[in-house]
């Protein structure tokens, strides 16, 4: 079996289970956030359910519209606190609260071996350290807070062997921008990725996360890759040693097996209006852009900040551009601070946020007016994703996009030195 | 059962930001929601649309969020079902789990905006009444059947967990 199959015959007390296959499997984390989170509540007290399966299992993270940006956005933060309140259920508040998908796995909830579900479809992030994590919906979340089940069909799975040696400024996110560009944004539809090889067994934990949380952008149902040495340590090696059989067969099936000469690779940039459109970073010509966000669940974490850090030091941001910086959670916005990132940052004429989603769906503290462009270090650049339907939006690297910062279009790292 | 109604027609890859922008999402009011359905892709098709009618598109229908309000707002606009050539699967599991009919076949482009269609459940036949085409499509599988049977994914739980 592949690791994703093996986790989710563990889950359902099967020795076996087979791609097609439908299962009613147990759930270790169930999460929900400001968005999805009010109608699951609603669903569960509409059906008249009076309990909680396991609360410590339930994690709700208002990170979207957070600080609070109008008062309906208010009012669904309060069901999520009442609720919390009522059943001692996980609620992080502002001032503790950051993007879902990098505070989990910071906060120790998210372990190799687990099935993790969150009303919110960038849970598949935890793959990274060898979960399988799948976003599903409002109603899915309010059903597992009762049964501490949820349905699945078990996925095929399609195999990314990466090897070679990487070419500066790429990483996790030139990887993964490249990955959907050639196989299309449902190229892996309904299907588990798995990502493995040589350049994967040395890249970052950082890195990884970005490339699993971007797997749904691909249609797939979970991304995942096997853990190794980098996730023992990123768990400061506290984990058990059963994990060290957590890994595919060497007979498992898949579907397809695609190998990825990662030598060949330049840092990626994703047109408007779809993530697939990713092209060399030096294929774009004089696109001038009026603004860059750096942050989100895909790169808001330590790495990706210093990494746009290296880039902006000494340098003035464009007077034609504003460039928001958002550490995705307090542990890293301490970290940036004690690192003297903010100093970077703040001396080059970055505005620097609080943790919060906010501008990457559009919904506050960087939205876009019409006409207006951005080059993004978030997941999306639907049609209106940030803004105006008439607003348009790229997907780059931190480095890529500082550079970009600093030139005012896109532009290559190397061309700002 | 069987359910007649003239048809919206889209293309591929229409996204949750398509059928439900963000900027919405403050409010988990049906109503409110089906206000703004598909409006960055057509601005008058909540006006417009009438109970009954039938969304068709290409690939990959309701790719992007998780957000279950994308199937809220499509239902809450009155819309019967959504056929397509494939679809997104959160969003297939959040329709299931609602009781939003979705239908999947390959001969999407054998139906024009406006067309008059008849989906025939029990028999898996959708028929396109302007040209008298029709086609089969398969019907959900057993495990999934029973969670609409019994009304959807939260009355199937509250069976077998409620006590």
């Amino acid at each position: 079996m592949t690791i994703t199959e093996k986790i989710l015959a563990n889950h359902c007390g099967q020795k076996e289970v087979v791609p097609g296959q439908f299962i009613e499997a147990d759930v270790d984390l169930v999460l929900a956030n400001d968005i999805t989170g009010p109608i699951a509540i609603e669903e569960f007290e509409k059906i008249g359910a009076k309990k909680i399966f396991s609360p410590e299992k339930i994690v709700l993270v208002p990170d979207h519209f957070t600080p609070c940006k109008d008062i309906k956005s208010a009012e669904l933060v309060k069901i999520l606190r009442n609720f919390a309140r009522k059943y001692g259920v996980r609620f992080y508040e502002i001032g503790k609260v950051g993007i879902e998908h990098a505070l989990l796995p910071e906060e120790g909830l998210t372990l190799p071996g687990q099935l993790i579900i969150g009303a919110d479809s960038h849970t598949c992030t935890y793959g990274a350290i060898g979960a399988f994590s799948t976003g599903v919906g409002s109603t899915d979340a309010a059903a597992a807070m009762i049964s501490g089940k949820v349905w699945l069909k078990i996925p095929s799975t399609i195999r990314f062997i990466y090897y070679g040696k990487l070419n500066k400024y790429v990483g996790g996110k030139d990887l993964i921008l490249w990955t959907i560009g050639k196989i299309g944004v449902d190229g892996a539809l309904y299907k588990s990725m798995e990502f493995t090889g040589e350049t994967i067994k040395t890249l970052p934990m950082d890195d990884r996360f970005t490339m699993c949380n971007m797997a749904i952008e691909a249609g797939a149902k979970n991304g995942i890759i096997e853990p190794d040495e980098i996730t023992f340590s990123y768990f400061k090696n506290t984990l058990n040693n059963n994990i060290q059989n957590l890994k595919s067969d060497s007979d498992a099936k898949y579907e397809k097996t695609i190998e990825i000469d990662v030598s060949k690779i330049q840092p990626q940039v994703s047109a408007p209006h779809l993530p697939s459109n990713a092209k060399d970073v030096g294929e774009y010509k004089n696109v001038k852009i009026d603004q860059v966000v750096i942050g989100s669940c895909t790169n808001g974490r330590l790495s990706d900040l210093k990494k746009a850090a290296e880039i902006l030091k000494g340098k003035k941001v464009n007077s034609q551009v504003r460039c928001i910086i958002i550490p995705a959670t307090q542990k890293i916005y301490k970290q940036a601070v004690d690192e003297g990132l903010f100093d970077i940052f703040l001396e080059s004429g970055c505005v620097i946020g609080p943790p919060t989603c906010g501008p990457c769906l559009g919904g506050h503290m960087g939205v876009l007016g019409k006409g207006e462009t951005a080059i993004s270090t978030t997941n999306r650049n639907f049609i209106g994703r940030m803004g105006d339907t008439k607003s348009f939006v790229y997907l780059a690297n931190p480095e890529v996009a500082a550079a970009s910062a600093i030139k005012g279009e896109i532009c290559h790292p190397e061309e700002i030195k | 059962m069987k359910i007649k109604g003239k048809t919206w027609k889209f293309g591929s890859n229409v996204n949750t930001d398509d059928i439900i922008p963000a900027r919405y999402l403050n409010t988990i009011d049906e109503k409110e929601l089906a206000k703004h359905c598909m409006e960055s892709l057509d601005i008058n098709f909540s006006k417009n649309v009438k109970r009954g009618d039938i969304i068709v598109a290409d690939e990959n229908f309701g790719c992007g969020s998780s957000r279950e309000h994308a199937p809220i707002a499509i239902k809450g606009c009155g819309v019967s079902a959504v056929v397509a050539k494939s679809f997104a699967r959160i969003f297939l599991r959040n329709s299931i789990n609602i009781g939003l009919p979705l239908i999947e076949i390959e001969q999407t482009d054998k139906i024009k905006n406006g067309d008059e269609i008849e989906i025939d459940f029990e028999n898996g036949i959708l028929t396109n009444l302007s040209n008298n085409q029709s086609f089969h499509f398969s019907k959900y599988p057993e495990f999934l059947q029973n969670i609409i049977k019994n009304g959807g994914l939260m009355k199937w739980t509250a069976k077998k967990y409620i006590k």
